[in-house]
């Protein structure tokens, strides 16, 4: 029997996810008050960082071959993969504040294809933002000393953070269903990007940010990162476990928070 | 009826200051997220004190500076909010029917930054001191240092004043949060001016105010007592404050107009 004749929307996932990321990416592409932010918070957290930090390169026992530049910029490409994931997460908690989420609740079939929609959109504003900011580090100066594919490698990793940072916040708005769960979704992402070695390689902390930084998972993530754009390899199999795990544990989040949308009707 | 400037104004103040007092979502994020950010610096960029030029040897005490003015500027958001939701609820135009002086209006709606300042200064410090951190101007100077904080705090407010007064929404205050951490950002925040050895950054943040709020502070905390740096921090928190009331006095007028 068909999705037609049994009364039930025959939206398949594909169509569904396709329609809400084009609906998503129009509204982000169109709202100056959602493009402006996503795309000048990177910058200025790569111009403070990049700029306001420069000495810190200097600091005996920092060694980084391609520069403080380049070192800031894996930082800031990852947090704003996260906080791509992150301000989706917001579209998302106000799409069901408004009531626009039961309506897509309603006519999907298959309502995973509403999380993938969100998480489409969520990746194509990230590449939207990267360009940007690749374009402005490249033009501040930054050094490259990894090839094409270990650059490939740095980006499929921001891939990854983006992903798993929207599934994080898709189950945080699917559960709360209004933008006052915004802290909830951003705080979390906040925390663990900062409790990372951001300013210095690990080697060079101590202390309790030393021990917090050392189980951090975002820290295998920066310096392999950081490894892929000085040409110099690190931590790569524990950083592609990391960032293979992270959206498949989002993923039964944000499923559990599907359910609970359902499950409110 | 009692209608005197100094009445109307206590009035005011007492209803801002108890408002604010009542929102814990205003009062947590303004103390709890610069003493996060104060934890995390202060840990990652420790080593920033073996640069030849840093000023100390403890880089907490150097960036201990920066949760006052992170402070101040929840204040801009915290204030502006407050007048928005007014404006928005219609509570403006029903104190426009009534004597009250504009002057006393504004006043009255910094009384909630003005308390909110000290007790972020207090919390502040506290932490700070318990952490390690140093004051060199010993304990005066931590009387001179919360009076800083607290001018600075009403200063920032009165911008946030100025936002509701001319956009009349929460949301478009909210939306300004981010440009004044651009002033934060682009300051001497993480390092002192002679060590920003990237020149454009260097010009921009020797132009920038923000600059001179955190060498006032920090004069506090790691020299003692320099006099022009405290002149001058206190001399930009009242050239801020003054411009915050004036445009905020011309704002409200146009405002009252308008309805």
């Amino acid at each position: 029997m068909s999705a037609e004749q049994t009364g039930r929307p025959s939206a398949n996932r594909i169509s569904v996810a396709r329609a809400v990321a084009w609906r998503s990416v129009h509204n982000f592409l169109k709202n100056p008050a959602f493009l402006v932010p996503a795309l000048m918070f990177p910058l200025f957290f790569f111009v403070s960082f990049a700029g306001g930090l420069a000495a810190i390169g200097e600091v005996p026992g920092f060694d980084f071959p391609s520069g403080y530049t380049a070192f800031q910029f894996v930082f800031v490409l990852l947090q704003s993969a996260a906080f791509g994931g992150v301000f989706t997460g917001f579209a998302m908690a106000r799409d069901f504040e408004t009531g626009f989420g039961r309506r897509y609740m309603l006519a999907a079939g298959h309502r995973s294809g509403i999380v993938a929609g969100y998480a489409l959109a969520a990746l194509a504003r990230a590449f939207i933002t990267w360009t940007v900011l690749t374009a402005v580090a490249l033009i501040a100066g930054m050094n490259i000393g990894g090839s094409g594919g270990e650059i490939v490698a740095l980006y499929v990793l921001a891939i990854f953070v983006n992903l798993s940072a929207t599934l994080w916040s898709a189950g945080v708005a699917l559960r709360v269903r209004s933008i006052q769960g915004g802290p909830l979704m951003q705080f979390p992402t906040f925390l663990i990007l900062f409790l990372a070695p951001v300013y210095v390689p690990l080697s060079l902390l101590s202390g309790w940010i030393h021990a917090v930084a050392s189980i951090n998972p975002i820290t295998a993530l920066l310096e392999a990162g950081r490894g892929f754009i000085s040409g110099d390899p690190t931590v790569v199999i524990l950083a592609f476990a990391v960032a293979f795990a992270l959206p498949l544990l989002f993923a039964l989040w944000a499923k559990g928070g599907l359910r609970s949308a359902e499950a409110a009707g | 009826m009692r209608n005197g400037l100094g009445n109307q104004v206590g009035l005011l103040a007492r209803r801002s200051v108890i408002r604010t007092l009542r929102q814990p979502a205003q009062i947590v994020p303004a103390i709890v997220f610069p003493l996060f950010l104060l934890a995390v610096n202060s840990g990652g960029l420790k080593d920033a004190t073996n640069l030849p030029g840093f000023p100390t040897d403890s880089y907490l005490t150097f960036i201990l500076a920066v949760p006052f003015i992170q402070g101040a500027l929840f204040s801009v958001m915290n204030t502006g909010t407050d007048l928005a939701r007014d404006i928005e609820t219609g509570f403006l135009n029903r104190l426009a029917l009534t004597p009250l002086r504009g002057a006393a209006l504004l006043s009255g709606l910094l009384a909630g930054a003005f308390v909110l300042g000290v007790v972020q200064a207090i919390v502040y410090l506290s932490v700070g001191l318990i952490a390690g951190a140093e004051l060199a101007a010993g304990p005066a100077g931590a009387v001179v240092l919360l009076a800083l904080s607290v001018s600075i705090t009403v200063a920032f407010g009165t911008i946030g004043l100025f936002a509701a007064l001319r956009f009349g929404s929460g949301e478009a205050v909210q939306g300004l949060f981010p440009v004044f951490f651009v002033f934060l950002f682009l300051s001497a925040m993480a390092l002192p001016l002679n060590l920003l050895t990237t020149d454009w950054f260097h010009a921009i943040a020797s132009v920038n105010p923000v600059t001179y709020l955190l060498e006032a502070i920090r004069s506090l905390l790691i020299e003692g007592w320099n006099l022009g740096d405290l002149a001058l921090g206190f001399g930009i928190a009242a050239a801020v404050g003054a411009l915050g009331m004036l445009a905020a006095s011309s704002a409200l007028k146009t405002r009252l107009v308008r309805t």
